[in-house]
């Protein structure tokens, strides 16, 4: 007999698919010098914009999709927090991070089966550093490193995204920054205040520290940005750091949204967040939940080397596209897919996460190594990744 | 913006060394080699100079990158560009364009997107489009319009506005004051001016400048007093025959008085859109001394049997007083005790002008309430007719309900204040061009005493020059620059403006 079950979902969105009870994960118990101690060491990792691992673990601790029977998993979750050594300023710094993670595999393969019945391809890590799981903060640097290489056959769930790169494997799930769901909460202003903004953008254009000249930071495009518009009426752009910035994205038509050092920004989520249509200026780039969420229907997209006609293409979009954009970023299912609360609310950041890794199942019976059969390189690599951590 | 600020002390001394270069410099190199690299580092550091870019990254990357696909055909347009700043300044240096990928299916994709240096695109005339910023407003018209659909007052009905006015020196400036704000009024508005002394062209010219599509103008048989108790009854007589007209003809809305002197803010019309049956306000009262200082202070808090007396340095509010469940408990009203012998009687008296203990302008009535045999009226609201039994007017629209606690606070209990009142009229034999048009123009010009220009002759001696009829464009006493002095010209139809207004002017020179 045939049984075919039809999966009936709420009005065909994708984004309001439970995912309980499509999927099983088995969250390995790591020691706590992985985890816990980084985090006692350094508090400021939940609050940065790459505290999604850290809630990502708490949130499938406590999920109805853990199970405590590896056998049963369909999915593998590793709890390490490789993006939490911070300098003063609170930057993350990755030089440990490969070490790191390698030791953790090291651990979760001698320890338990499951690694080695499959080399990592039904496991998945959370590496929301700047390029990902090729764990440098510079460009250059981290595509000659590439992914590490334990890491080949795993399902990454990172925030950087962008086209043919090798920091973006086939697979991956890109997920929004991590924004603190109760700060933004707190300024919100009453709808019915007019959008008397047009264009709106707060950040650097020049990194003077480490790209003086400009050319190289955000591809020149900040910089073309600012040398283009700094005198129009309508752009209202500056390096200010306001008190009233959320406010201000509330009351602006356009947010832009250029790249910076890395494509990704958390000024996608605040757009979507305060209702403000983002202008993603940043070539090849892939938008969180891709999948999942309509950005062309959403956002605006300037190709870098159209900056300079920005304002030419913001005024010829039709008004009725401008409202429907707006209808569309009104939804609270798309808003809600954009955060991170704690505790967890269906159809957000973390269900999305979950429903983009359910997706993929049923694995493929290739993934399944015959015993003995080894496909990782354990000693590729730069000669610094080796050492113990 | 976060993410540049990231990476801002990490990359102190790491970032010269990123091309391919470096790699293979650091290591074996014996000294000749070093000194040779050094010269032509040093070389190329001085057409760096004289170029104005980084001659030595070029040309190193150009010789030694092997994997380089990019072709350096576009290295000499680069060169050639700098000089000229007319141009796009496009340069495209030599990307290090990184080894292909391969996918997983075998195939080789490079990446569309290079990583190096790009330039800086400018285009070469920087100032927005005009038709493009107006393309901008009415997007954002558009927006807010439908902002407004979504979160703003559902079904507006239209506002009924009440003026009474009469033509004098102020009543271009002050009618044209509440016009402006009645043409800013997204909602439908239906305009009833009645105006002391019987229709004329005067207002009518000014009322037809508003554009607005429905302005009722009435004419009203009795002149303006020039005594303002008198004047206050005339007013309510004049509000009366608006009421009249609303009966008749069955105007449906809200109904607020708009007095031709008072200023309203925009957010007024939304928050009457409120109103049920009838709501009041609380109205700022302007009142000033006749002196160019200080304003007056006291606030009368009366509740419903108490007088509580207050001293506050602040201006007076007339308005409804609630509890902090939100109902209505009292009023606020203007004491005049302290302006007992001070306060001006007739139009041109040097002193304050005081309002009734409850203007009209802070009331707001559902117009159905007027209309006889409504159907929905309720039983708390007595008949136009029955009140008004020989047209004589009544204080305020209080006196047509029976209960007063039916009337409904606005503005968050009456804690905004929207609406100001203000009296202030030029002396009454004061006069005015008609039309504010000087025909036919002036013939006297009188050279300022202390003018500003610094070309001007040397003080002149004071007597009248007669200057030509043409030069009458640029020399217009009647504008009044805080530099210059108050003069006399022999013109009859110089107005003399006596209120405080040029009396300030006067003080600031």
């Amino acid at each position: 007999m045939l049984y075919i079950w039809i999966n009936i979902g709420s009005a065909g969105d994708v984004l309001e698919d439970d995912p309980v009870g499509r999927l099983k994960v088995f969250v390995y118990e790591l020691p706590s010098k992985y985890n816990k101690k980084i985090l006692q060491k350094d508090p400021r990792c939940l609050t940065h914009m790459f505290a999604a691992e850290i809630f990502m673990h708490r949130f499938l601790l406590s999920s109805p999709v853990r199970t405590l029977n590896p056998e049963e998993a369909d999915w593998f979750y590793t709890p390490v927090y490789t993006t939490c050594d911070l300098t003063p300023n609170g930057l993350p710094l990755p030089f440990k991070s490969p070490r790191m993670m390698r030791s953790a595999i090291q651990l979760i393969s001698s320890n338990w089966p499951y690694w080695n019945r499959t080399e990592g391809a039904d496991h998945f890590f959370v590496v929301p550093h700047d390029f990902g799981a090729c764990f440098h903060y510079q460009e250059e640097k981290a595509i000659e490193r590439g992914i590490l290489p334990l890491l080949q056959r795993a399902t990454l769930v990172q925030t950087f995204g962008q086209r043919n790169h090798v920091c973006l494997k086939e697979g991956s799930i890109t997920i929004p920054p991590y924004a603190p769901p109760q700060k933004m909460q707190a300024h919100l202003i009453p709808p019915d205040t007019p959008r008397s903004i047009f264009v709106y953008f707060r950040g650097l254009f020049y990194d003077v520290g480490n790209d003086p000249e400009g050319g190289y930071y955000a591809r020149g495009a900040r910089a073309s940005v600012w040398e283009n518009f700094k005198d129009n009426p309508l752009f209202d752009i500056s390096t200010e750091h306001p008190t009233t910035y959320y406010e201000d994205m509330q009351r602006a038509v356009f947010c832009l949204c250029p790249l910076g050092w890395a494509p990704w920004s958390p000024r996608l989520v605040e757009g979507v967040i305060f209702g403000c249509i983002p202008v993603i200026i940043a070539d090849d780039i892939v938008l969180p939940f891709a999948d999942a969420i309509p950005w062309e229907e959403i956002g605006v997209f300037v190709a870098e080397k159209d900056v300079p006609k920005l304002d030419t293409i913001l005024t010829s979009i039709p008004p009725e596209v401008i409202l429907r954009k707006q209808r569309l970023l009104a939804n609270p299912s798309m808003k809600q897919a954009m955060l991170f609360p704690q505790p967890a609310q269906p159809g957000d950041a973390f269900h999305q996460i979950l429903n983009g890794l359910a997706r993929k199942l049923p694995h493929d019976k290739s993934i399944y190594l015959k015993p003995g059969q080894k496909v990782l390189n354990w000693t590729a690599g730069p000669g610094g990744d080796l050492k113990p951590w | 913006m976060k993410l540049s600020a990231l990476q801002n002390n990490r990359r102190s001394n790491s970032f010269r060394g990123v091309s391919p270069l470096d790699s293979s410099v650091d290591g074996s190199i014996k000294s000749p080699a070093a000194i040779f690299w050094l010269v032509l580092h040093g070389l190329c550091c001085l057409i760096s100079l004289v170029l104005g870019f980084r001659f030595s990254r070029l040309v190193f990357l150009l010789l030694f990158s092997s994997t380089t696909t990019t072709p350096p055909t576009n290295l000499f347009s680069t060169a050639n560009s700098f000089t000229e700043t007319l141009s796009l300044h496009t340069s495209s240096p030599p990307n290090l364009n990184l080894t292909p990928l391969i996918s997983q299916n075998g195939v080789v994709t490079s990446s569309g997107v290079v990583v190096g240096r790009h330039g800086i695109l400018i285009r070469p005339w920087p100032h927005p489009n005009p038709s493009e910023v107006m393309k901008a407003h009415r997007i954002i018209e558009r927006v807010q319009e439908e902002q407004r659909i979504q979160f703003g007052i559902k079904n507006p009905r239209t506002i009924i506005v009440v003026t009474p006015t009469y033509v004098r020196t102020f009543q271009t400036l002050h009618l044209t004051g509440v016009m402006h704000s009645l043409m800013l009024v997204p909602y439908d508005l239906v305009w009833i001016v009645v105006e002391a002394g019987g229709k004329t062209s005067e207002t009518a010219s000014i009322l037809a400048k508003s554009g607005l599509r429905s302005i009722i103008h009435i004419g009203f048989n009795q002149r303006m007093p020039s005594s303002w108790g008198e004047r206050r009854t005339t007013e309510n007589q004049m509000r009366l025959r608006a009421l009249r007209v609303v009966r008749e003809q069955k105007l449906d809305g809200i109904l607020m008085f708009a007095d031709d002197s008072n200023m309203h803010s925009m957010e007024l019309f939304d928050e009457i859109q409120k109103v049920n049956y009838i709501g009041a306000l609380s109205v700022g009262i302007l009142v000033h001394s006749g002196k160019s200082d200080e304003l007056s202070s006291v606030i009368v808090i009366q509740k419903k049997d108490e007088v509580v007396g207050e001293e506050n340095p602040s201006m007076p509010i007339q308005g409804p007083a609630c509890n902090s469940s939100g109902q209505l408990i009292g009023w606020h009203t203007f004491n005049s005790l302290p302006y007992e012998r001070k306060s001006a009687i007739y139009i041109d008296d040097r002193a304050p002008v005081l309002p009734s203990k409850l203007e009209w302008s802070g009331f707001v009535l559902n117009a159905r309430l007027l209309w006889k045999d409504a159907e929905d009226r309720p039983e708390w609201v007595k008949d136009l007719d029955a009140v008004d039994r020989n047209s004589e007017g009544f204080e305020s629209p209080l006196s047509l309900l029976k209960d007063t606690s039916v009337v409904e606070p606005l503005g968050s209990c009456g804690r905004k204040v929207m609406l100001w009142w203000l009296r202030v009229e030029a002396r009454a034999d004061s006069k005015f061009p008609s039309g504010w048009i000087i025909d036919p123009p002036l013939e006297m010009t009188v050279p300022a005493k202390r003018t500003p220009w610094p070309d001007a002759p040397p003080e002149l001696p004071p007597d009248v020059k007669v200057v030509n009829v043409e030069e009458h464009a640029e020399k217009r006493p009647t504008r009044t620059r805080s530099s210059r002095s108050k003069h006399r010209s022999k013109r009859k139809r110089e107005a003399r403006v006596a209120a405080d207004v040029s009396a300030k002017h006067s003080v600031e020179n």
